[in-house]
């Protein structure tokens, strides 16, 4: 620099000389800030990504410079997210670069008190040699003479926050090697939903779509805090509020929700199917249902058997209960004159005979099987069309509801009529051929006992108000983890095969033209089952499935009842399963009954932990809860544990599926560090090395496992499987190779092969049609060029609704799809969810089957009769209505059923660390008054394994809190600031005191009901920590689909910290005297 | 020297072109951001993504029991902070059913980027600077962390570290407007609660907007620090609030506490001159001077008792709750 540069660059001099005579501008200007360049400008490369926090599928651009992420940000193209993160999508920088992630892989040996290192190939084969051993020496070939070919000794659990490609290499390498207990978080989030959704509608996902929140005229929001939890997704309901619509929320706490909602409605948490039942029964009693859509498009006409018999006849309860085994027999819940599916099919008689049989198929979870394609019946339903036939749907509907009054709602949920008036008014005004209203939920209905008759509930009045398929109407299932929606349609879930094809039971489904026949509908799309199952079975053995071997059915595995998640700790306890990987998923903090889920786990032999961060199902055999308290004693523990550090979203490729069927693909940035990895290289890499040790094998238990494609091209110094080759394959070819682009495609002899058909056409033309980002700006507002959804890239489910009879739409302002009588076709704003050439006036030839089935007029094309269903005959195991039953643990006697406290087949473990509370008005009773209500926060993820230990999230809810009312502080002398402990029958956690008017109580069942509100995000490790709210809660689950019941049981709650060490068990044992506790309590079938 | 400058008080009053004025010649739109609270969902997400683009160091895990607001404040490693305010209290337009008499207030508060910047004044070094976009920036590389920018702010902003002494705030993020981009908090806010654009538009809307929620009768909705005349020539990051500024914890009438720097000057001057000449009469009366002890008094002008106006000190206005 000469001197004259430097002189001028001196700022006295630009000062006196410039414009800026103060100094105060461009004089100051240093060089370094004249220099300033920002770090997204100058990256090397922008790579396409997408959020890995909840399922609205906020897209990211990944700024990469070098090997170095060094920034990222919302992807502006998005038509969902439109460049907008929430704090947690914010964080992703620090998630995936912050120092709190573990890169090496960390050994802990049986009875030993510290973690040793060990390098991953060594770990890698420890693993892959006990999954042998475990494999042989807990192999079943048969039980009760049938043969089932499975492990029940190992399990997994975790997929909701992994790739579709990811889960299905998981379910593919784990049902070939006979385990059934295959799980994710889909079970304790939203399988409810599947079997809810899927019963009345076909399929088990959400009706619409995000954007389309922007089109209704009203919106409901219950069962989810919305904003908190999924405030990119919220945008569209305050579009929807700018354009005049009217937002309601009714939840148990004022929320961030709340906060921005025209009305706030406080219910008693778990009381919902009483409010909805209500607004049923305002619709039904005031004649504003749409007539001409419920006549039309629902079974409001349709028939029932005269052996149905409703809980107006029977005291609280369904006809077909057979208390002793706490199961309903359905058969006379089905239509007049037609038969259940479950009755056809080869059956084992003698095994027929057994009263256990039926309840041991219902327990399977075959509910959760609808979440593509509804329960089906043989036979043609009566209908009468003038909706006077007494036993019609509609009179039997009008009948059940009846006693669903506004004050009943008061007495129950303790909503005020003026209220619940508002609401109904709000959705009658909403609804019609002009307007729509949508309803929007997540797990506040979903978790529950009556979880699945929640969101049926829901299903029914939206039918009434003719609000499925429709712009701005339908049913919004929030889901909360990135690819949740995928790992249910791929699942990682024991119950289901790829595409809801339910898994086969040892007894019924002996071989494939029998488990065909028994799962496949006549008509509908359901009917070509076989090709879907043909397709998916060439997927997974190839060359190897051919006819003359049935194409390899018999390698799958076989059900005995139910293998979930929870009967899996049982398992665990009991001794049977003795090997556990944990991919993703935080049991120790996130599952119903905590502690019985670390109990399990010390009972093992090994456990496989992959995650970011050393999180409580990897440390609880150290410094869990049991070991503070005595319980548990480290070095007698025996079970290995194995810790593989997992690569984040941004290092790995794949696709993730949204809340609304969307999948998005998301690129790789970079390479993991250290020894991180995606569980795609994970379980590629063990599952060949287990197939190099069984290569030599002639035992034909192998045989599944050696027969398998197991054969991916791989990538990089650390040889990560191709992502986009497993996609194709989930997609499916022609034998001849070539990409098949639909699943009309799929043929039954062979000739196809697909992981997937609900995602048959995800890589159409051989094009990842999950990557492609069109911006929304440059496309019509459904956004269809964005990435792809199933079905059929299809955003409005049953939009064929959205058109009248004759194909019109019921009004210019609501038109989505309708029919072109000019080009033969249907055509709109949207795929349409219809036989794109079947014209309105289409009715089908008598006996007619198949796709050939669906009349010109049937919207719901997965449904056995094309209708929604308003009751249903089949598919859910606790009643073909839904009924108020009061949670498990309540306060508050059922003020809806006197002689019927709680659902009659829910399934309750009497456990010792299971134990119930005493029913109101029972002896001990008063012991656990309160209601109380997990949740998350905006600021936190689920279990906390990728917030707790992000500073910048940590940071803004830093401690474990309760939320209670001024009356109940002081009630029980709480402080503000100060803290509480919470006590159950199941265990005791202390939290801080947050007094509040945001919770208040409510007067229902004929007293006060206070109700206590706990995040459920801390556990004792991480860089926040604090009790686990999960220690409360028990195991009682929804019969349907074993979903635990967490947003509504009861506890005390008293001043000051909780004991600690031995006091513990202590409190609890004098807590269970005091309330009389014993495993009979709450364990009753009637009452 | 533009002739336009002289003569004028560039420290308070009308200024309508502070980035030209303080030098600019090509001076783009003044850019601000517009917070429009009745949208803000309490997320926290500028707070995140402000500390995530400029690397703010988390600091500390405190549960403060002031509703969800764990930040508590603006300060050196919190640029963004959003508010949460309970009340006894409809919001206007929602209905009166269950919880008609509640509403939960959240604002996401931030540098104001006065038009007027006291910070600015003061700051002896140069580091604190008025961009081009008229936003005010402290350069760290410049920053001796002498602190008279701090009681300066009239409100409580700008803070040190007190690992590092040197201050921090608020850039609007100038290294990403500068390359066309958005703020980091305004591109992630979810419900376009802030929002960045050229002042003058934002101003426009804001103005529609109370209108617009006026109509629909929330009465109490106003806009804050949007005013070109109040006590700070306006705000190029203004507010619109549902309730008294207090409740916000925001000053109610902020005025630049350099306001009065130029008379002050003129009056310290003339007190020299006075005092000058009447030494020189003393002297010439004694017949000679007597040592340089009674010079002319080291003049700071920064640290001006004025400075410290009432409720400048946001922090210390915020009570913490009292239960630790």
């Amino acid at each position: 620099m000469g001197v004259r540069a430097w002189f001028e660059g001196w700022p006295v001099y630009r000062q006196l000389t410039g414009d800026d005579p103060l100094g105060r501008g461009a004089a100051a200007m240093s060089p370094d800030t004249r220099a300033l360049t920002p770090r997204t400008a100058t990256a090397d490369r922008v790579v396409k990504s997408i959020c890995p926090y909840c399922a609205v599928g906020c897209a990211q651009n990944v700024y990469v410079k070098g090997n170095e992420i060094v920034q990222i940000e919302g992807d502006p193209d998005s038509p969902v997210s439109r460049g907008r993160l929430c704090p947690k999508g914010a964080a992703s920088l620090q998630l995936t670069t912050g120092e709190s992630r573990r890169h090496e892989v960390l050994y802990r040996r049986p009875h030993g008190t510290e973690w040793e290192r060990l390098d991953l190939d060594t770990a890698m084969d420890m693993v892959a040699e006990r999954v042998i051993a475990t494999r042989r020496a807990t192999w079943q070939d048969e039980q009760d003479g049938k043969r089932v070919n499975r492990t029940l000794g190992i399990a997994s659990l975790g997929g909701a926050t992994l790739d579709n490609e990811e889960n299905y290499l998981i379910k593919k390498l784990f049902t070939a090697l006979g385990v059934v207990q295959v799980e994710n978080q889909a079970r304790v989030c939203h399988s409810s939903t599947v079997a809810g959704l899927g019963t009345s509608f076909g399929r088990g996902g959400a009706t619409t779509f995000l954007q389309d929140l922007q089109n209704s005229d009203c919106i409901v929001i219950e069962g989810s805090n919305f904003a908190e939890c999924h405030p990119v997704g919220f945008q569209w309901v305050m579009e929807a509020k700018a354009r005049g619509a009217k937002v309601i929320h009714v939840d148990p706490r004022f929320t961030r929700t709340s906060a921005l909602a025209d009305l706030h409605v406080p219910i008693r948490a778990g009381t919902d199917i009483a409010f909805l039942g209500g607004i049923v029964n305002h619709v039904l009693s005031t004649g504003s249902d749409f007539r001409e859509y419920v006549l039309e498009y629902t079974n409001a006409a349709t028939i029932v058997g005269e052996d149905f018999q409703d809980t107006e006849d029977l005291d609280g309860v369904f006809s077909g209960l057979d208390p002793d085994a706490r199961h309903y027999d359905v058969t006379t819940w089905q239509y007049a004159g037609t038969e259940i599916q479950a009755a056809s099919g080869e059956r084992d008689e003698l095994y027929e005979r057994r009263a256990d049989h039926k309840a041991d198929m219902a327990s399977a979870g075959r509910s959760e099987s609808h979440g593509s394609g509804g329960a089906g019946f043989h036979g043609e339903p009566e209908r009468d069309r003038t909706l006077q036939h007494p036993r019609c749907v509609y009179q039997i509907l009008k009948r059940h509801f009846a006693r669903y009054t506004p004050e009943m709602v008061e007495r129950t949920c303790g909503v005020s009529p003026d209220a619940f008036r508002q609401v109904c008014e709000a959705l009658v005004e909403n609804s019609g051929p002009d307007r729509t209203s949508e309803f929007v939920y997540a797990v506040g209905w979903t978790q529950h006992s009556t979880g699945a008759q929640f969101i049926r509930t829901a299903s029914i009045l939206q039918l009434l108000l003719g609000n499925i398929g429709r712009p701005g109407g339908g049913i919004q299932a929030l889901r909360g983890h990135a690819s949740i929606q995928g790992s249910s349609d791929i699942p990682t879930l024991f119950n289901l095969l790829p595409g809801y094809i339910p898994m086969p039971h040892a007894h019924s489904h002996e071989n494939l033209d029998a488990f065909i026949e028994a799962v496949k509908t006549d008509k509908g799309f359901w009917a070509n089952m076989r090709s879907y199952v043909v397709s998916l079975l060439k997927a997974y053995w190839g060359e190897n499935a051919t006819a003359d071997n049935d194409y390899c059915f018999g390698h799958l595995p076989r059900l005995t009842g139910s293998h979930s998640t929870y009967e899996t700790v049982l398992a665990q306890l009991d001794g049977v399963c003795k090997g556990y990987f944990l991919l993703g998923e935080n049991p120790a903090v996130g599952s119903a009954n905590a502690k019985m889920q670390r109990l399990g786990m010390a009972n093992l032999d090994w456990l496989v932990v992959r995650d970011f961060s050393l999180i409580e199902s990897a440390t609880w055999w150290k410094d869990g809860p049991e070991i503070e308290t005595g319980e548990l004693r480290t070095e007698d523990i025996a079970t290995e544990v194995f810790f593989f550090p997992a690569a984040a979203h941004v290092e790995k490729a794949g696709s993730f599926t949204n809340t609304n069927r969307m999948l998005q693909w998301h690129f790789a940035a970079k390479e993991p560090d250290g020894e991180a990895r995606s569980d795609l290289w994970f379980t590629y890499h063990l599952g060949r090395r287990i197939r190099r040790r069984l290569a030599a094998s002639g035992d034909p238990r192998d045989r599944p496992v050696l027969d398998l494609t197991w054969d991916y091209p791989t990538e990089g110094t650390i040889e990560e499987p191709n992502a986009e080759s497993v996609l194709a394959e989930i997609n499916g070819r022609h034998a001849a190779g070539g990409p098949l682009s639909a699943y009309t495609e799929l043929k039954d002899d062979g000739s196809t092969a697909c992981g997937c058909w609900i995602y048959c056409g995800v890589y159409a033309d051989g094009v990842n049609q999950a990557a492609r980002r069109k911006p929304h700006t440059e496309q019509i507002w459904t956004a269809p060029e964005w990435a792809w959804a199933w079905p059929a890239n299809r955003r409005i489910l049953y939009n064929r609704a959205s058109a009248d009879p004759e194909g019109r739409p019921w009004s210019d302002r609501k038109a989505l799809v309708w029919w072109d009588a000019e080009k033969g076709s249907w055509t709109g704003h949207d795929v349409p969810d219809y036989v794109a050439d079947r014209p309105p006036s289409y009715r089908p030839a008598e006996g007619a089957t198949g796709v050939d089935a669906i009349s010109g007029v049937d919207p719901f094309i997965m449904q056995a009769d094309g209708k929604g269903w308003l009751y249903a005959p089949a598919g859910l195991v606790d009643g073909p209505l839904p009924a108020h039953y009061e949670p498990q643990d309540s306060p508050v006697r059922n003020p809806l059923y006197a002689g019927q406290q709680r659902n009659p087949v829910r399934q309750v473990f009497a456990r010792e660390a299971n134990r119930f509370h005493p029913g109101p008005e029972e002896a001990g009773a008063d012991v656990f008054p309160y209601v109380v209500t997990t949740y998350r926060l905006t600021e936190h993820f689920t279990a906390g394994g990728m917030s707790r230990w992000t500073p910048y999230l940590a940071e803004l809810q830093p401690e474990f809190f309760c939320e209670v009312s001024p009356a109940l502080a002081a009630e029980r002398g709480l402080t503000h600031g100060g803290w509480a402990h919470l006590v159950s029958a199941r265990g005791v956690v202390e939290a801080r005191v947050l007094v509040t008017d945001r919770i208040r109580p409510l007067t229902a069942g004929g007293r006060t009901v206070h109700q206590i509100g706990v995040p459920y995000h801390w556990g004792p490790n991480g860089y926040t920590t604090g009790d686990a709210a999960n220690d409360l809660t028990a195991m009682a689950l929804d019969p349907n689909v074993h979903i635990q019941e967490v947003k509504a049981l009861s506890a005390d709650i008293r001043p000051g910290r909780r004991p600690r060490g031995p006091a513990v068990p202590k409190l609890l044992a004098e807590y269970r005297r005091r309330a009389g506790i014993t495993a009979d309590t709450g364990m009753e079938v009637r009452g | 020297m533009t002739g336009s400058l002289v003569g004028r008080n560039l420290l308070a009053g009308a200024e309508p072109d502070p980035a030209r004025d303080a030098g600019h010649r090509d001076a783009p739109p003044r850019m601000g951001f517009f917070t429009d609270t009745s949208v803000c969902i309490g997320c926290k997400a500028c707070e995140v993504a402000c500390k995530e683009w400029n690397a703010v160091p988390e600091d500390g895990l405190e549960l403060t029991g002031m509703s969800y607001d764990n930040t508590q404040g603006l300060g050196a490693s919190t640029w963004r902070h959003v508010a949460f305010v309970e009340q006894r209290k409809p919001l206007g337009n929602a209905s009166a059913g269950g919880d008609g008499d509640l509403r939960w207030l959240m604002a996401s508060d931030v540098c104001k980027h006065c038009t007027h910047a006291a910070c600015l004044d003061v700051c002896p070094t140069g580091a604190l600077f008025r961009t081009e976009f008229g936003t005010v920036v402290v350069q760290e590389d410049v920053c001796n962390g002498c602190g008279y920018c701090v009681p300066a702010c009239p409100y409580g902003v700008i803070d040190q570290r007190p690992d590092d002494g040197r201050v921090w705030k608020c850039t609007l993020c100038y290294d990403r407007i500068g390359a066309g981009q958005e703020p980091a908090c305004a591109k992630a806010c979810p419900t376009d609660s802030i929002q960045y654009g050229p002042l003058d538009e934002l101003r426009e809307r804001a103005a529609a907007r109370v209108e617009e929620l006026h109509e629909v009768g929330v009465a109490d909705a106003r806009l804050y620090g949007h005013d070109p005349q109040d006590g700070v020539g306006g705000d190029g990051a203004f507010f619109l609030l549902l309730d008294e500024p207090e409740v916000y914890g925001l000053p109610p009438d902020p005025v630049v506490t350099t306001r009065d720097l130029p008379s002050m000057w003129r009056h310290a001057g003339l007190a020299a001159l006075t005092a000058a000449a009447a030494l020189t009469a003393v002297f010439a009366a004694h017949g000679r001077p007597g040592g340089g002890r009674a010079g002319s008094p080291r003049l700071r002008g920064p640290r001006m008792p004025g400075a410290r106006l009432p409720g400048a000190r946001l922090r210390g206005a915020r009570v913490r709750g009292g239960w630790r």
